[in-house]
């Protein structure tokens, strides 16, 4: 099986594979233009006569879930990553694939963490084929100097969603990590010693797997309510001691920044929501968990509070400073992705206003509409950008896979894009004619606030008029373009090799970039 | 083996920085080693940078190492200088292009109501230092440089003045007291630094021995960067002793280029044995001292700084307190400080209602010819007018006030 073949140029003018790991794969073609036909995925049909009338569906151990669900070479396995880098229940399942001395597994994550590391062994000793998903850190690494087996695939979470449900992956076994379930299977993430809030990652497999095991460290008598899975779609549970370190759960950037830098981005970014109309009585915004958009949440709050008006939704990643704002009666609901820390854990259980949402009711292509194109603003990082608003999200200017995409891609359809980043890093300018990896395309990406300047997309040439007077550094992509180089001078471009390591796929399942092995010569 | 020398920074936390390791040699040419984190994008421009560097001071076998953790170039040469001339004696400089941006000067009586300290030997916070818009930004070579940093701060500060931008923030530098601080002039007088901060000053001949200094500095350079004349380069004496508290106004008043006063309390409550306290009662003589000598020299008397970075709401009660006692403007240790610091010594929209009134009766007055300025049946006070104008100077200075606020007032 080839790895990758039959390179084209795509839409995006980028030069991509169209078979991948041996199956064909079709070029990006632009945005909302590719729409398959055909039906959706189904797993095999179940008849509840096979299962236990009590209920009970414990097994006593995750090896012998494993077992029992059909553990063999070159199947797929999904996991997710609700307990961030907190997570230890991913490794001990190819800790188990690889004592039996099973090979060429599919990894499934929603999202890899630095805990992931381990995996590295059992991708070099072949007992993983490949990741299909997000390779973070030490794994993007790996991929990028061209160690993985299969070639790797990189999804956004509605991208995942959308991959199961048109029946591009097909996942031979889930394992669900709850923080609480009953015998039954049903489960959720609000209550237990590992609670991280919502499930909603693992809401497709649960639905599409072959096999779905859950395992927990938290088993109460049925029913276990609220029932984010449903114990119908559940085949076996597993209970063990610990599922996830809870400090670690509840980790990752989720404190406002003190970088004097950063809040200046996050007050211009404020500011030119502010003055170009886009804060209004009943608006809506996602802010990441990131320190620079967390503070722009600080001063909507700031605008909301004085005009006496209210958002009428913000979509999470929550924490304790989106809670605030609810609480406080400036936000009127939450619709959240994933919780960052135990306020937005206890939000979401005991508050109506604060809900779980899964890809499929904000980011998914296969639906009849979903909101992510409702929201009025959007926050996002990016690790580049280039002239034409392009961005990446993924790898760095040396070249280097070293990030996944998550919701990124998919919350680009909101009004207005807005990427508050600093206009370089040490000396790594982040403007640059063309992205090392495209992650979303120019026209969806609105303004690009830097503590130089903020750059606004032409095309939003409603947004160029409205902040025609404004007292901001209003520039163009290029003037910014041309700062940050005349300080840090020209980059040279990360030298390549002619061998493809992964791609980025679109939202609706085409190829947008490939990433390629990057070259050792000096 | 040869002789070792190193100068920067490198480990953990260390941003924008470099480590140089040189070794002169006997033979063998130039072997040259870089280890960067920006190593694909400038990995070549640091090897050509340093090897031309080296070839200007003409070393031609020596054994080189370069940590970088993605220092701009200026930084790399100003490291690379330093550890030149640890080993080597020479009057040769290696300057980086001065920017067209940096020829600016200042005038005598802008407002000095936020200088940012920046310790002279940490690049990473002086690059984006501009962006935060404080009136000055002041390159430290004295107490926030280690004291075997201070000879390879001079070439990182010399270079900053020639290659970073401040975004029209008053270029100043803290240097040294005594012997040292006359020699760290050489590093910076030619360089376009628009002020010059003399700590711990006690008596007029320290500033007498500083302008003499830069005197010399211009008139032996016949190819300064910037055509200044000495008398251009304004000075800050800084009060930080009982015995520069009592000197106030004969220092205040020692040359005609000293724009402002300022007063450090730390080194002058223990020079008082006592404890500086957030009330400041024990600096209240101090303070008032330095307002009144500023006052009666016509410069600007500017207050301590406020260390805890954190409390913006004490900040904002110190500057009040400031603001009260007479002073114009003080210092800050973290960009955060600024726009509090600013937004305080303001004049309120109150004040500049008032102020308004004032000065709108102080021109129709003069209009009508009026010796009297009068406002309904009140007769206005010439200081009262005085301070009035001041305020709407201020307010039009800070874009609070429109220009032509006078052709639509009622």
């Amino acid at each position: 099986m080839s790895k990758f073949d039959k390179l084209v140029t795509n839409a995006a003018g980028r030069i991509v594979p169209t078979v991948i790991n041996g199956k064909s794969a079709v070029p990006y073609q632009g945005v909302g233009k590719y729409k398959p036909e055909g039906f959706r995925a189904a797993p095999k049909l179940a008849s509840c006569a096979d299962y236990p009338a009590d209920g009970n569906k414990v097994i006593p151990s995750l090896k012998e879930a494993l077992l029992k669900a059909g553990l063999r070479d070159g199947i797929t396995i999904s996991t997710h990553h609700h307990f961030r880098n907190g997570d230890l229940v991913a490794t001990q399942i190819f800790d188990i694939a690889h004592e039996l001395g099973i090979k060429d597994l599919m990894w499934y994550p929603s999202a890899s963490f630095p805990c992931h590391e381990p995996m590295t062994k059992y991708l070099e000793d072949g007992t993983i084929n490949r990741i299909e998903g997000s390779m973070n850190g030490a794994l993007g690494r790996f991929t990028s100097e061209g160690k993985m087996k299969g070639l790797g695939v990189l999804r956004s979470h509605g991208g995942r969603y959308q991959a199961v449900q048109d029946g591009e992956v097909h996942i031979d076994i889930a394992v669900i990590a709850a923080p609480t379930a009953d015998p039954f299977g049903d489960a959720n993430g609000v209550n237990g010693s590992a609670a991280c809030g919502p499930l909603g990652f693992a809401l497709a497999d649960s639905q599409y797997a072959d096999k779905v095991i859950i395992v927990t460290d938290n088993l109460i008598p049925f029913p276990c309510l609220p029932w984010q899975i449903n114990g119908n779609y559940v085949d076996y549970v597993v209970v063990m001691d610990k599922i996830g370190i809870p400090e670690k759960i509840i980790s990752g950037t989720t404190e406002i920044t003190k970088s004097p830098d950063r809040l200046l981005l996050a007050e211009w970014s404020a500011r030119f929501c502010d003055e170009a109309g886009l804060i209004y009585d009943g608006f809506s915004f996602q802010a990441g968990a990131g320190g620079t958009a967390l503070s722009i949440g600080i001063y909507f709050s700031e605008i909301l509070r004085e005009r006496k008006w209210k958002a009428r939704f913000a979509r999470g990643g929550s924490n304790k400073y989106l809670v605030q704002m609810l609480e406080e009666g400036l936000v009127e609901y939450i619709l959240d992705g994933q919780t960052f820390d135990l306020d937005g854990v206890r939000s979401m259980r005991d508050n109506p206003h604060h809900t779980w949402t899964s890809p499929f009711t904000s980011y998914n292509y296969h639906s009849k509409g979903n909101f992510s194109s409702m929201v009025d603003i959007v926050i996002l990082g990016a690790t580049e950008v280039d002239v034409n608003f392009n961005a990446n999200v993924v790898t760095h200017s040396d070249g280097y896979l070293l990030h996944g995409i998550g919701g990124w891609q998919n919350t680009l359809f909101g009004k207005c894009v807005i990427l508050p980043i600093p206009l370089f890093r040490d000396r790594m300018p982040v403007i640059r004619d063309a992205v090392t990896t495209i992650c979303g395309p120019g026209e969806l990406i609105d303004v690009i606030v830097t503590e130089r300047g903020i750059a606004i997309n032409p095309l939003r040439t409603d947004l160029i008029e409205k902040m025609k007077n404004s007292s901001l550094p209003i520039k163009t992509i290029e003037e910014l373009k041309a700062e940050a180089e005349k300080i840090c001078g020209v980059p040279a471009k990360p030298k390549f090799t002619d061998e493809v390591v992964a791609v980025v796929k679109w939202v609706d399942g085409t190829v947008l970039d490939a990433i390629w092995k990057v070259s050792n010569d000096k | 083996m040869g002789a070792i020398a190193t100068a920067g920074n490198k480990g953990k936390g260390v941003r924008s920085d470099c480590f140089v390791t040189l070794e002169l040699t006997d033979q063998g040419g130039i072997q040259l080693q870089v280890e960067s984190k920006v190593a694909v994008m400038y990995g070549d421009d640091i090897r050509r940078n340093a090897l031309d560097i080296l070839a200007y001071f003409g070393i031609a076998h020596a054994s080189v190492k370069i940590e970088d953790s993605g220092a701009l170039t200026l930084v790399i040469a100003a490291r690379l200088e330093a550890a030149i001339k640890k080993l080597i004696t020479t009057d040769k400089v290696w300057l980086p292009p001065m920017l067209a941006e940096n020829l600016y000067t200042t005038p005598k009586d802008r407002n000095r109501f936020s200088r940012l300290y920046l310790p002279g030997n940490s690049p990473s916070l002086m690059i984006n230092a501009g962006i935060h818009k404080p009136d000055g930004i002041i390159l430290d070579l004295e107490d926030a440089v280690a004291p075997d940093k201070k000879d390879e701060a001079r070439y990182l500060v010399r270079n900053a003045l020639c290659g970073i931008d401040f975004y029209g923030a008053e270029r100043m530098v803290r240097i040294n007291q005594g012997e040292r601080g006359l020699e760290d002039l050489e590093h910076i007088i030619p360089y376009n630094v628009n002020l010059i901060l003399l700590p711990k000053c006690e008596h007029p001949d320290q500033v007498h021995a500083v302008n003499n200094k830069i005197q010399e500095i211009v008139n032996r350079q016949s190819s300064l960067v910037t055509c200044h004349s000495s008398l251009d380069i304004w000075i800050m004496p800084i009060i930080e002793s009982a015995l520069g508290v009592i000197n106030a106004y004969p220092i205040a008043s020692s040359a005609p280029n000293i724009v402002a006063l300022a007063i450090g309390l730390e080194d002058y409550t223990a020079d008082l044995g006592t404890r500086r306290t957030s009330e400041g009662t024990e600096s209240f003589f101090a303070r008032s001292m330095v307002v009144n000598a500023a006052r009666a020299a016509g410069i600007q008397p500017i207050d301590s700084v406020f260390s805890d970075v954190g409390d913006m709401e004490g900040l904002r009660q110190n500057v009040l307190r400031s603001k009260a006692l007479g002073f114009d403007g003080m210092g800050c240790i973290h960009p955060r400080q600024i726009v509090v610091i600013h937004e305080t010594f303001a004049p309120t929209a109150e004040e500049i209602e008032k102020a308004k009134k004032i000065v709108f009766a102080f021109h129709k007055a003069q209009e009508l010819g009026l010796g009297v300025v009068a406002l309904g049946t009140k007769m206005i006070d010439p200081p009262v007018v005085k301070r009035a104008l001041n305020t709407i100077n201020l307010a039009l200075k800070m874009n609070k006030l429109a220009e032509n606020w006078r052709e639509t007032y009622e």
